[in-house]
């Protein structure tokens, strides 16, 4: 239908890097080795799995036996709350999150409510960030897990993670963070920032999809999520995904090589992005803290039109965007996240999410400005909403 | 002038499955989309069937729109579905009459919500793979509708309330095409739904169960009432008017030594009115909330043919104006089973003349 395709839904998934695939090719035939096995093929596998280890450790700035590979980013996070929860239920059953997270620890949070744990979902600021404060106040006797998301998947709002990691080690409370959005586009270190568990996904970062990671600080108790084999020191069964992991850590080294680069670029176009559209378009509100946020992410909600027609013209002008968290049928319903930094249902139903990667350019921004402000224009012309509007109320 | 655009409303079925193939052999620039129009699955759903996402429907048709290189989407529907399918078809029982909740999806979702948000985004046409044939009369000026190719497959009765408007923004590329035609099609092009069954049921009650669907949605427990005679006798107990529709003979679970049928709902009393064979059949009709095609409005007696349910046959009869959106229907011969809350739809030889709701049978009792 276009000739012209620019991606801008890197928050969904990224490309694989070519060195990330170059890296990854021989242990698909080559070196298929078991990693488990003691001859020279499998020695071989071992040895890249733990290299990919070191690499995960080095960009956390934690040790290397406290990173378990996982199958994705969704696995680390139901691994991190299921395995919490049952593993110290002894202690308490009470839970902290957030009403912004991701659905992998919402709804793994509301499977263990469904088995008599208790969750609080803290409540969120009109630009999406949480409160120290009402975290400290929520803590119970009982207890034992907080998770907070480090960035938001959908407004990019980044939280004070480090202010949190300080008041759960202060009370000894485990701490986990959903970093699925956050590792490989900002500087994180796990250890400086007091955090007991975090998630991260490997497709996010420009490596393959199907494999993630969780960081499990030393001393930290939790169960297996995966019953088997001794992989992973017997903690995540199953024979691991050499090349996926292989290429997870030349991804993660190469993401934290160049991130100052890597976030000045993604900064400049998110800012003008949002200076033009701002400018450009009536009636559009900015999702999401203006500078807390991730260095590639723009949320938009724009009066009067859905999302869905939006998304879908984009869609025919060759433009990848999404609408925040869709599910796999495709059909969008209004975010919760929106609904939670108080938009009302109209208008979170008109929100665009663009996100910002490696091989955009400024030129896509000028095409995404020649194209969006004539999309919304036409979408409000058939709005009567709109026109009502138009004509002074 | 590039290709016209149309978006096609893709069910997963054979038929809308042939209708955007053929579309694409008539040179359009085909959309294919489907309608995500079911309410959320219960938590129990969820544990055998997966939950959302899984609805078969969509993965068929999403495997048609590849077969076929066009672009696929599932659009949001839930919303307006719920207000002005669901809640209709619960609201009319209720209210003891008989809903054809088909009609009303294709008039407020299909051919109003889907219709214009295609043209919102600039494409030309909406197209479904419905047994109808829509063409332009130079005569009249105007847009008709009429029956398909295949009388037995005809599905002009529930497209009766298509504005001209519409119409002229609406294709349906298989209205002259027989089933039998449309299946050989999808088989020659190698489709995977070539020999899928055709829907019968209505598509969001489970189990065709839906005066269970009825209690569970609505949350109220449907209360027991009377079932009188035509004189307004008490004869027995009812399990709530939902259950019952006119014409019914089987299941009313009372034995009076005879056949006795539903003759007729009366909500506000909460009674169910018994008759003899005989009353169940009645000359008269009024229908309101009308709807024209080949005329703009009535404006004296016609001779028509009209249908007074998707399975009826037509018949002969005249239909007069009355004021106020309202038609009396009189039939030659009387008919079986007019029934409160569905349609009738009036024709000219193949041409749709309109429709409207059946209002109220001539002979209720007064109760």
């Amino acid at each position: 239908m276009n000739d012209r395709h620019i991606y801008l839904d890197h928050a969904a998934t990224t490309p694989v890097k070519p060195q990330v695939l170059e890296a990854m090719l021989p242990y698909f035939s080559d070196k298929f080795g078991n990693a488990s096995t003691i001859y020279s093929v499998g020695r071989e596998s071992k040895k890249a799995l733990e290299e990919a280890r070191e690499k995960v450790a080095t960009a956390l700035g934690v040790m290397p036996r406290e990173i378990f590979f996982t199958g994705s980013g969704t696995e680390a996070d139901n691994w991190a709350i299921k395995g919490t929860a049952y593993a110290n239920k002894d202690k308490g059953r009470h839970i902290i999150t957030t009403s912004i997270e991701h659905h992998a620890v919402l709804h793994a949070c509301q499977y263990l409510e469904s088995d008599g744990f208790k969750v609080t979902y803290l409540p969120v600021d009109e630009n999406g960030l949480v409160s120290p404060q009402q975290v400290l106040d929520a803590i119970t006797p009982e207890t034992i897990l907080i998770s907070i998301m480090f960035a938001n998947n959908e407004i990019g709002t980044i939280q004070p993670i480090g202010e949190i990691g300080k008041i759960a080690r202060e009370k000894g409370i485990i701490f986990h963070t959903d970093a699925v959005q956050a590792v490989g586009n900002i500087p994180i270190n796990a250890n400086d920032l007091n955090v007991d568990l975090l998630s991260l996904s490997g497709h996010k970062f420009y490596g393959p999809k199907g494999v993630g990671a969780l960081y499990i600080r030393k001393g930290v108790k939790i169960a297996s999520f995966l019953h088997g084999g001794a992989q992973e020191k017997g903690r995540r069964a199953s024979t691991e995904n050499v090349p996926a992991i292989v290429g997870l850590g030349k991804a993660i080294e190469l993401a934290t090589q160049n991130i100052d680069e890597y976030n000045k670029k993604l900064i400049e176009l998110r800012d003008r992005t949002i200076n033009e559209v701002m400018e450009k378009i009536p009636f559009v509100r900015l999702n999401g803290d203006r500078y807390k946020r991730l260095p590639g992410n723009v949320n938009f909600s724009f009066e009067f039109i859905e999302g869905e027609s939006l998304l879908l013209m984009l869609d025919m002008k060759g433009i990848a965007a999404s609408s925040g968290s869709a599910c796999t049928s495709g059909s969008l319903d209004p975010s919760h996240v929106l609904l939670a930094i108080g938009l009302p249902h109209e208008i979170a139903h008109g929100s665009l999410r663009i996100t910002f990667g490696e091989e955009n350019t400024h030129e896509d921004v000028d095409y995404l400005m020649e194209v969006l402000p004539m999309i919304v224009n036409r979408l409000r012309e058939m709005s009567p909403l709109y026109e009502k509007v138009k004509r002074g109320n | 002038m590039g290709k016209k655009k149309v978006l096609i409303g893709m069910s997963g079925g054979v038929d809308s499955s042939v209708a955007a193939a053929v579309l694409l052999e008539q040179g359009y620039e085909v959309i294919g989309a489907t309608m995500q129009i079911w309410p959320d699955m219960s938590e129990e759903d969820k544990l055998t069937e997966g939950g959302c996402c899984s609805l078969s429907a969509v993965d068929d048709a999403r495997k048609i729109a590849n077969m076929l290189g066009i672009p696929y989407y599932v659009l949001n529907f839930k919303d307006v579905f719920e207000k002005k399918v669901i809640c209709y078809f619960k609201d009319e029982y209720l209210k003891g009459k008989t809903p054809n909740p088909c009609i009303a999806c294709n008039r407020y979702v299909k051919f109003e919500t889907m219709l214009n948000k295609a043209l919102s985004m600039g494409i030309d046409y909406v197209a479904t793979g419905h047994y109808a044939i829509i063409t332009y009369d130079e005569d009249r000026g105007r847009y008709l509708l009429k029956k398909s190719a295949t009388q037995k497959k005809d599905q002009t009765y529930v497209l009766y309330n298509l504005t001209q408007n519409q119409l002229s923004r609406i294709l349906m590329p298989i209205g002259e095409f027989t089933k039998e035609q449309v299946r050989e099609k999808a088989k020659e092009m190698g489709m995977h739904v070539a020999s899928k069954s055709d829907s019968q049921e209505i598509c969001f009650v489970p189990d065709n169960d839906y005066s269970k669907f009825i209690e569970e949605y609505s949350g109220k427990k449907i209360s027991t009432g009377n079932f009188i005679d035509t004189k307004g006798n008490i004869l027995g107990k009812h399990r709530g008017i939902i259950h019952y529709t006119v014409g019914q003979r089987k299941g009313l679970g009372i034995a009076l030594g005879k056949p006795m049928y539903v003759v007729g709902i009366d909500a506000k009393n909460n009674n169910v009115i018994l008759g003899e064979e005989k009353d169940v059949f009645s000359n008269t009709l009024f229908a309101h909330d009308l709807n024209f095609i080949s005329i703009d409005k009535l404006e004296q007696p016609m001779r028509v043919k009209a249908k007074i349910r998707y399975s009826a046959k037509e018949a002969d009869a005249t239909i007069y104006p009355l004021e106020d959106d309202l038609v009396k229907v009189e039939f030659d011969e009387p008919q079986r089973a007019i029934t409160p809350g569905q349609a009738v739809v009036f024709y000219d030889g193949d041409i749709v003349v309109g429709g409207g709701t059946i209002k109220e049978k001539s002979n209720i009792p007064e109760t």
